[in-house]
């Protein structure tokens, strides 16, 4: 019993039952392949984090966005006026993270990909692209870059999805992607 | 050195109780118990506020009731019990006093008064940081004290565990080697030893951060830190849990391991490929190497996987030979089918072994994936799974233990037999429901840790599908039910340890046979005697392996439909 000695003292030499060593070897079979898929789907996925990212002070951040957004801002939306950007494909797009909202809004070409700058001015956030589900950690002095190719047209949203104190419900952005 | 009048028979289990542990364990097990009060109506205070239509809480209690919740039961619960066990599977299995009751004493204290500087902290209002308090989001400094205390307390209570493991060699109070249920307890000790110091590594800091003694800590070096605490924080209630399994099968049927060999491999595996897992939670954070998250969250190997998916055919085998031997042998399933399915114990058992390996070990893996973390990170998905492992895995456990241990140990009858039959089915599905519903409504991107998904006064809205709404609120219904099962079960151990009349007949079950001397044994006369095969629970085990195999590449399938990154 488990709860006692073991009965037999030299309990590492007893033969293992048939059924335990077939099941280890299976679940060891499939532990494998729980692995493989990570390095395979880097070679052959179309979905990786290519971990290109950089130390950078928040205020060097924010001139960055507010140069782009200067320079491509097309409209304004909403009651607070907040800019909607449509940048030259496959140029470096910048969306920051601040208590609360995601600046500025981005418009973007369908099938074209664009190096997305990500970093926070402040807390940590959550980058979450919805209805796609793609979520990203956001810090502060941290700038991610990942290359994004949306392949649908559409109105998406991004929320917080990192607690960011009280107003974390409010912190909301989007990107538009537009046919070209 | 102690005398025999230290000690006290007990008259259900021949066990010989050192009466200073019998002490310890009942008031670290009852302390326990009230955190797990404390900590269940917090959660059902977050889990009314994420409910869409009933939305209960206003933003700001929602954010503390959240945080007091992770901290009361998921550190403070499950490590005054984890305690009580280690103390159990010491002093009590192996005949033994246990050593320094007064430092045992002093770690109880410890680890209370933290846990109560910790709470005042978060009721106050000011340190609403959540569970995890990423910085720079900073709390008040006694948030953090608290936590080191309790830490430390804790601490004290794994070192006294080993020194009783010491004594007990020293004393010859055992034969051979050490019960396997001690091996799985020492296993959770030496995983929290080294929880512990990686906590003090990153809370002594960050609470000088918070006192303006340190100007700056850098928030992904915070979590790569804290998180070597906090996954294998996790690893303590895993290790502990599959030894209260090992035990509850040993106490019910008793059960013999199928092999000795096998299930302390696995066991050591947690050990091995456990300890520096906080990978798993940085997999979309900037400044790491998909190398790095790769190695660190599989080691190559996913070893740790391997050995809980052993247990979890080592540990309903060895109950499937126990059954058969006893002449349940027809079919597949009879030795389940004939099973004590109205014995708590039981049922809160077989519930645990189910739901922990289905849903929160299947979960668990598909996210630590590192592609597969974009569709799921810090969506509530996360909290879902984790429900899966430490409530219906863990806490299930530990209750079913409980049905046992406090009758036994305050020799009391319970008090409301007939509500406590109930009582894992309404706790075990309807928490299982809750995790089922957050992994559901996570996989639509509904966030975790969020106050209002309808974004009132936001300036920019999003609607969530009507289905991410339903589960929701689905979860709701399913946490009260759960809610309810949890109440019941800390009435019938309050009222027992209060108002329980007195045992007057030992238990029905026979007694435990007199641990066999293994000396005499030659080696010739091995060969699993006590092992048959086991075709019921070798099926099991390929169903889930099927489910495993099914839902892992389902995810895949979802992830390579999003935008391509790249």
């Amino acid at each position: 019993m488990s709860i006692f000695p073991p009965a037999q003292r030299i309990w590492w030499k007893e033969p293992i039952e048939r059924s335990e060593i077939l099941w280890v070897t299976i679940a060891l079979v499939w532990c494998l392949v729980l692995f493989f898929m990570m390095p395979y789907w880097h070679l052959y996925g179309d979905q990786n984090l290519a971990n290109e990212a950089y130390k950078i002070k928040p205020e060097v951040f924010a001139e960055r966005t507010e140069a782009m957004a200067e320079k491509y801002t097309v409209r304004e939306e909403g009651d607070t006026g907040i800019p909607v950007v449509h940048p030259p494909a496959g140029s470096d797009i910048y969306m920051l993270a601040r208590l609360w909202e995601w600046w500025p809004v981005l418009e973007l070409e369908k099938n074209q990909s664009y190096r997305l700058h990500l970093s926070s001015l402040d807390w940590q956030h959550g980058f979450s692209l919805l209805p796609e589900n793609i979520n990203i950690q956001v810090h502060p002095d941290y700038e991610m870059v990942i290359t994004i190719t949306p392949n649908k047209s559409g109105e998406f949203t991004v929320v917080c999805n990192e607690f960011c104190g009280i107003g974390h419900h409010t912190m909301t952005g989007k990107i538009h992607v537009v046919d070209k | 050195m102690s005398s025999s009048a230290d000690f006290r028979i007990c008259p259900d289990t021949g066990f010989k109780i050192h009466l200073p542990a019998d002490k310890l364990i009942k008031w670290n097990a009852v302390t326990a118990v009230v955190f797990l009060l404390i900590g269940g109506l917090f959660g059902i205070g977050v889990a009314m506020t994420r409910w869409p239509a009933v939305h209960l809480l206003p933003a700001d209690m929602f954010y503390m009731a959240l945080t007091a919740h992770g901290f009361d039961v998921l550190l403070v619960w499950c490590i005054f019990f984890e305690i009580a066990i280690l103390y159990f599977a010491s002093s009590i299995l192996l005949g033994c006093r246990l050593a320094t009751p007064k430092l045992a004493w002093l770690g109880y204290w410890l680890m209370l008064i933290g846990a109560v500087i910790t709470n005042i902290a978060v009721l106050r209002g000011d340190s609403s940081v959540m569970f995890t308090s990423y910085v720079p989001m900073m709390a008040a400094p006694d948030f953090y004290l608290g936590i080191i205390l309790f830490a430390v307390g804790a601490l004290v209570g794994c070192f006294v565990f080993f020194g009783t493991l010491v004594i007990a060699k020293r004393e010859k109070t055992y034969e051979g080697s050490v019960p396997l249920v001690t091996f799985g307890a020492t296993v959770a000790a030496i995983i929290a030893v080294f929880t512990i110091a990686t906590g003090a590594v990153i809370l002594i800091p960050t609470m000088l951060w918070s006192m303006g003694a340190i100007a700056h800590i850098d928030t992904v070096m915070y979590k790569v830190v804290w998180w070597a605490m906090g996954h294998s924080s996790q690893q303590i209630n895993v290790a502990a849990h599959i030894a209260v399994w090992y035990a509850l099968a040993a106490i019910l049927f008793g059960a013999k391991p199928l092999s000795e060999k096998v299930s302390r491999t696995a066991f050591l595996l947690y050990i091995l490929f456990l300890q520096l897992a906080s990978a798993h939670h940085l997999l979309v954070e900037p400044g790491l190497s998909s190398e790095y998250k790769v190695f660190n969250t599989s080691y190559a190997l996913y070893l740790a996987v391997l050995g809980s998916m052993i247990h979890g055919l080592t540990v309903p085998g060895a109950v499937e030979a126990a059954q058969r031997k006893k002449g349940y042998t027809k079919g597949m399933f009879e030795w389940l089918r004939k099973a004590p399915w109205g014995n708590p114990a039981f049922s809160g058992f077989a519930l645990s072994i189910v739901l922990f390996g289905f849903l929160g070990g299947i979960s668990g893996v598909m996210m630590g994936t590192e592609q597969l973390n974009i569709i799921i990170h810090n969506t509530i998905y996360v909290p879902g799974h984790f429900h899966a492992t430490v409530v219906t895995g863990t806490t299930l456990a530990f209750m079913a233990l409980a049905y046992w241990l406090v009758p036994v140990l305050w020799q009391k009858e319970l008090v409301l037999p007939g509500l406590a039959k109930w009582q894992p089915y309404l706790f075990g599905i309807g928490m299982g429901l809750a995790a089922t519903f957050m992994m559901g409504a996570g996989t639509l991107g509904v966030p975790r840790r969020h106050w209002d998904i309808n974004f009132a006064d936001a300036a920019i809205g999003y609607d969530f599908s009507g289905a991410a709404h339903l589960m929701m609120g689905l979860n709701g219904v399913a946490a009260l039910m759960g809610g309810i099962g949890g109440a019941i079960f800390i009435l019938n151990m309050v009222g027992t340890i209060l108002w329980g009349k007195p045992k007057t007949k030992a238990a029905e079950a026979e007694p435990a046979p007199v641990a066999p001397v293994g000396g005499a044994a030659t080696v010739s006369s091995y060969g699993n005697a006590g092992t048959l095969a086991v075709p019921g629970t070798f099926t099991l085990a390929m169903v889930f392996l099927v489910a495993f195999i099914l839902y892992f590449f389902v995810n895949w399938k979802y992830l390579a439909g999003v935008w391509p990154i790249s």
